[in-house]
């Protein structure tokens, strides 16, 4: 430091740096505590026989597992995925290769459409369909895509943006269309980026239980189809949550443990699929 | 994607006498379309949910804003304790948020080596990535017996003089609901704010260092003052996420209806009352009054949102 700054100025950069690593280590400190409550709670009930092959829920004794949630939360978030996937890339198309300065009302409502919540999405879907048609995997899929699309819709424009112009105008000039320019050159050129932006949407929607708890309602047995109601794994964990009894608790952990090893697992893939950005 | 590659696809693509006028005017016609869709879906939502709750919107107009009964079995539906619980445990959770996000998001663009900060931001990132009803979980289990036993009865021994800080200590209520929406809130607020901070030019910080300032100084008066507005919006962003949350929230908050002035007594949130009631609710009524804290809930979290992103639009983030 420079000579004749005071003492007093000295001391308050000091303490403001020690106080800004402190605020680093004070927000780590609960995601060290998540992490290994999970782990030391539900690593013993993950490995416990049959764990992974049974479902539930069942009453407190009755052996049972996760195998219907797992199952179900793959049926709901590929069901949203269905959905999200195409509307949100297309949306993103549009942003990027045709949206002139109207496109900034689009742009503006996507950003906006992150910030709903899922509770509302989840009430909007009951409203409109689940008091119509009932409970079911579809409906549970249709509530999480309202939480996908956005989140397709931003990478995709971003990664389309990213692709240099020369490589749309390589194809145009070799007689193609804008549209085939668009889909087979320009976004295979972006799919990297479109498939990082599916992996954190999928993680993102594979945690809520919120929306499908009005939705999806739950299921003890396996959904048999999209028309079914289903369970998922977040939803288990808040069933079993709610009951007071230890075996329960358990198996809330050891579905815990899952479901965070599946969604922080995501986020590594995603992370070491972008490592050359950082 | 060399040339000829290009050139065999779209010789494979090119059905001979087809006019690819048509073809991109319908890709172009189908992304516009599905691009205004998402616009009309926002008033879609908020025009659904008013739909659905008519009843309760005819039965009690503007006065359900501010009526704090919530008597089923009376039909008397009123939408205050929510409010009320929503914005105690989200402001709370700002307030506690606020100084650790903005302290780890200097250290983090201002201090630390990229070495340090790469990781570090990726991890404060990753609590963003963990599951609602896992926070809850946790929350249940260990927030809560953390704040009866230590942090409650220092509260109540020390501030028990404000009506704040009165009343039995059970460890779950309105507070545990806060803290815990601090924790989920913190890498929103943290890493908008720092990319806003990152995005300061070099020349303003190396101007107040040259005039003697200590890097602090630079810090809190250049850096930061340039990058208010981002970190405003990073702080609203943060706030939509902490009114909109639900299940981390039902599982700490103790559930009960109605206001208390202590922090330490349960509460209900606009989103823990519609996931602890809606699926079972058969009264129609019933069901509109709930539907209506969605709509409630919505045009909170929408203003919060909208806000936020003209100041980043402002600041030419995310444009």
């Amino acid at each position: 430091m420079i000579e004749g700054v005071s003492l007093r100025r000295r001391m308050i950069n000091r303490l403001a740096w020690a106080f800004s690593l402190g605020a680093v280590g004070l927000a780590l400190v609960p995601l060290l505590s998540i992490l290994v409550t999970v782990a030391a709670n539900g690593l013993p009930v993950v490995f416990s026989p049959r764990f992974l092959t049974l479902s539930g829920p069942r009453s407190p004794g009755e052996p049972s597992g996760i195998l219907n949630s797992v199952a179900g939360s793959v049926l709901i978030s590929g069901l949203a995925s269905l959905v999200a996937i195409p509307v949100g890339i297309l949306a993103g198309i549009y942003l990027s290769e045709y949206a002139g300065p109207g496109g900034d009302a689009v742009r503006f409502s996507t950003q906006v459409l992150t910030g709903v919540p899922a509770i509302v999405a989840g009430t909007f879907i009951y409203g409109i369909w689940v008091l119509r048609f009932g409970f079911s995997a579809l409906a549970g899929g249709l509530a999480l895509a309202i939480l996908m699309v956005p989140v397709v819709t931003r990478a995709t424009e971003e990664a389309l943006r990213a692709v240099p112009r020369a490589t749309r105008e390589a194809a145009l000039a070799l007689g193609a269309a804008r549209w085939q320019t668009t889909f087979w050159v320009t976004l295979a050129a972006a799919k990297g980026g479109v498939v990082t932006g599916i992996l954190l949407a999928l993680a993102r929607i594979m945690g809520e239980a919120a929306p499908l708890l009005l939705t999806a309602f739950g299921n003890q047995f396996m959904a048999q189809g999209p028309l079914d109601k289903s369970n998922s794994l977040p939803q288990l964990i808040f069933v079993y949550f709610t009951g007071a009894f230890p075996e329960w608790h358990a198996q809330a952990w050891g579905a815990a443990l899952v479901l965070i090893a599946l969604v922080l697992g995501i986020n590594m893939v995603v992370r070491w699929l972008t490592r050359q950005r950082y | 994607m060399t040339a000829a590659t290009v050139r065999n696809i779209l010789k494979y693509l090119l059905p001979r006498g087809v006019s690819r006028s048509v073809g991109d005017r319908l890709f172009h016609t189908l992304a516009l379309l599905i691009g205004w869709a998402l616009v009309a879906l926002l008033a879609f939502l908020a025009m659904t949910l008013a739909g659905r709750a008519s009843s309760s919107i005819a039965r009690f107009g503007f006065s359900f804003l501010w009526s704090s009964s919530w008597d089923v079995p009376a039909d008397l539906f009123g939408a205050l304790p929510f409010i009320y619980g929503t914005l105690v445990t989200s402001l709370l959770a700002l307030a506690i948020a606020l100084p650790i996000s903005l302290g780890a998001a200097a250290f983090l663009s201002e201090m630390a080596p990229r070495w340090l900060s790469v990781p570090l931001s990726f991890l404060v990132e990753l609590l963003a990535a963990v599951p609602s009803v896992v926070y809850g979980l946790w929350g249940f289990f260990v927030l809560v017996p953390f704040l009866r036993d230590y942090v409650d009865p220092v509260l109540g021994n020390i501030l028990g003089f404000l009506p704040l800080f009165q009343g039995p200590q059970y460890g779950s209520g309105i507070m545990a609901g806060g803290v815990t929406l601090s924790i989920m809130i913190i890498p929103t607020i943290s890493a908008i704010s720092r990319d806003a901070m990152r995005a300061v030019p070099r020349a303003q910080r190396e101007g107040a260092l040259a005039l003697g300032a200590t890097p602090w100084e630079t810090t809190r008066r250049v850096v930061l003052r340039i990058a208010r507005p981002g970190v405003i919006a990073a702080t609203l962003l943060g706030l939509g996420r902490a009114l909109g949350e639900t299940m981390a929230v039902t599982m700490v908050i103790g559930n009960r209806v109605g206001i208390s002035a202590s922090l330490f007594s349960g509460g209900s949130t606009l989103a823990s009352i519609i996931i602890n009631e809606l699926v079972e609710a058969f009264d129609p009524l019933h069901i509109a009054a709930l539907v209506e804290l969605a709509l409630v809930l919505l045009l909170i979290t929408l203003a919060t949102n909208v806000i936020a992103r003209l100041l980043l639009w402002r600041l030419g983030v995310g444009r």
